[in-house]
């Protein structure tokens, strides 16, 4: 089999770190956006985060939205161009903390837009700090001794959250730490721009996700990781499909 | 033809004429008329109205939207418009056109929700965060209203800017009779050939507020000032009245305007010699007007009447730069003046 870059992508290097899997996952939505037919039509809208640039990989209209405000971002964007194929590609600390509001009100709207949602249990871009969906025991900047939920609280499981709503269409968590689970997130994102395309609502496809950096693993350690513990609290599956 | 309108709705018809097609909003007093009938009116005109979760949702939205290429708008009070902050800096910083309309109430805090103009610091400075200024019109009745809110979307696109339309709860919720402008064909707008609107083919159109190198960050601040020296050049308006010979000439903006023009005609029938400036564009601020009537042997002093503790007149001094003395005399909590009370206040000193 020949390796192929996805006709959507530049030559752009990544500026993401050895290991991390943004760079996946950047690939699998654009293969998904050219599987759909949308190569020509296609609008990102870019996160804070680490994230934050990826607009230099995509060769399609993007906004960089301020932090947690993608998803109000996205909702004027398809409201204004309704035939467009919108992605949002938010982080955790982006979509599950300071853009709560944002992530559930465009969901409940059901607006007809794709969210992939990279959740890696961390604040990457400014160094490694405890995120919303930081697991017991994770150590942080903020948690030097590891999460613990008595002191820190809990962590938000956004696709059950979300799938107690009537708005959404798709609502699905995968993974991208081995060869099939990368299959089946090419799918998820893929079914995702399909119910867009459809005018079927609002779909996001949860993608657990490493930081070896800031979980000071190696990258096969923190991949090791997802498959066995963060799968455990963030189990993979549909939540919604209707 | 002449309807009677409502402030606020005078300024939601016009925007529609003006070809906004995308409104998004969030309720609060004393503007929530503009969001009831975009939400009625947007729908007979193939428009989109959004109630969104938050003052700060919804400038995103229009961020989202005007980033797209559309016309868009969104209004708020004074509580509203400080959310907002954030957005506006992004869309400034990001050249987004856009119109933001504050029918402004008392503060701070929670305040009140009858008319102040209390924001006007955070409208003609910056409010957010950064370098970065918006074109302020300040509609001083509901014609004015709606013609300028019909101009403000052809200038937002012109400068690739933010436009405020800075009115007060008085001006949204008072009748008058107005002509709305004629209803735009939405093929005749402008072409926005850097809007990330999809269909780019294979080409990207980027809307963005980044820069990471200093000197990149540098020159894109230099850009936008060039842009608001050349929107100081050709947008500042104020209007005079009766200032040719006038001894002691005041400063007053929007419907505090109209009181002032009431309190020359009462000095003026006491034998004072008064006139009035009222800058129509609150940023670019009519400096070189009020630097001229400051420059004039016959103007003693200046008077800055405004319902704050005191916010144009920092211009107005600045304008004046010493010349002549400023003083200042205004309203608070909600409060309005009489024009009986400016007149008393000029003629005599006296402060209600």
């Amino acid at each position: 089999m020949n390796y192929i870059k996805p006709k959507l992508l530049t030559d752009t290097p990544l500026h993401y770190c050895p290991g991390c899997t943004h760079g996946i996952i950047h690939r699998l939505i654009a293969e998904a956006v050219e599987e759909v037919g949308h190569l020509d039509d296609c609008i990102g809208i870019a996160p804070v985060g680490c994230a934050v640039f990826a607009y230099n990989y995509f060769k399609c209209d993007f906004l960089q939205a301020a932090h947690g405000r993608a998803p109000a971002v996205a909702t004027g964007v398809k409201r204004a161009s309704p035939n467009s194929l919108v992605f949002v590609y938010q982080g955790d600390g982006d979509l599950a903390s300071i853009g709560m509001a944002e992530t559930v009100h465009a969901a409940t709207r059901g607006e007809n837009m794709t969210v992939i949602f990279i959740n890696n249990g961390i604040y990457g871009m400014t160094g490694g700090q405890m995120a919303p969906t930081t697991l017991a025991g994770q150590k942080t900047t903020t948690c030097v001794n590891g999460r613990d939920y008595k002191t820190h609280g809990n962590p938000i499981k956004i696709c059950e959250l979300l799938s107690t709503l009537d708005g959404p269409t798709y609502i699905a968590r995968t993974s991208v730490h081995d060869v099939k689970n990368i299959k089946k997130t090419k799918e998820a994102i893929l079914t995702g721009f399909k119910r867009q395309k459809e005018k079927r609502g609002f779909s996001l496809i949860e993608i657990l996700s490493t930081c070896p950096t800031n979980a000071h693993l190696s990258p096969q350690a923190a991949l090791d990781y997802i498959g066995s513990v963060a799968t455990e609290h963030y189990p993979l599956g549909v939540f919604k499909d209707v | 033809m002449k309807k009677l309108w409502k402030g606020n709705e005078a300024v939601a018809e016009a925007a529609i004429a003006s070809g906004c097609r995308c409104f998004f909003g969030y309720p609060i007093t004393p503007q929530n008329e503009i969001p009831e009938y975009m939400s009625r009116r947007m729908p007979e005109v193939g428009g989109a109205f959004v109630q969104a979760e938050s003052e700060v949702a919804a400038i995103n939205m229009v961020y989202g939207a005007g980033g797209a290429g559309a016309r868009a708008m969104t209004s708020s009070s004074s509580p509203g418009i400080s959310l907002k902050q954030e957005g506006i800096s992004y869309i400034a910083g990001a050249m987004v056109p856009c119109v933001i309309v504050n029918m402004m109430r008392a503060g701070p805090g929670l305040g009140g929700i009858q008319p102040s103009q209390s924001d006007y610091f955070q409208a003609t400075k910056g409010g957010g965060h950064g370098d970065y200024h918006m074109l302020v019109y300040a509609p001083s009745g509901v014609q004015e209203a709606a013609d300028l809110t019909y101009k403000a979307f052809d200038k937002a696109d012109e400068y690739r800017c933010p436009v405020m339309i800075l009115g007060d709860g008085m001006l949204g919720q008072m009748c008058e009779a107005a002509e709305i402008p004629p209803m735009r064909n939405l093929e005749d707008l402008p072409e926005k050939p850097w809007a990330a609107s999809g269909n780019s083919h294979g080409k990207q159109r980027l809307i963005n507020s980044i820069y990471m190198t200093p000197d990149t960050l540098e020159k894109h601040n230099h850009e936008l000032f060039e842009m608001y020296a050349r929107m100081a050049e050709k947008e500042t308006a104020c209007e005079s009245y009766r200032t040719e010979d006038a001894e002691v000439v005041l400063t007053a903006y929007g419907m505090v305007a109209r009181i002032c023009k009431a309190a020359v005609d009462i000095l003026r029938a006491r034998g004072i010699k008064a006139g009035l400036i009222r800058p129509v564009t609150l940023y670019p601020f009519p400096s070189a007007a009020i630097r001229a009537a400051a420059e004039r042997k016959s103007v003693k002093r200046f008077v800055s009447v405004e319902l704050s503790m005191g916010q144009m007149i920092e211009d107005v001094r600045l304008a004046v730069n010493g010349l002549k003395p400023v003083e200042f005399y205004g309203r608070v909590g909600g409060n309005v003046m009489l024009p009986e009370e400016v007149a008393d206040y000029v003629s005599d000193g006296k402060k209600s």
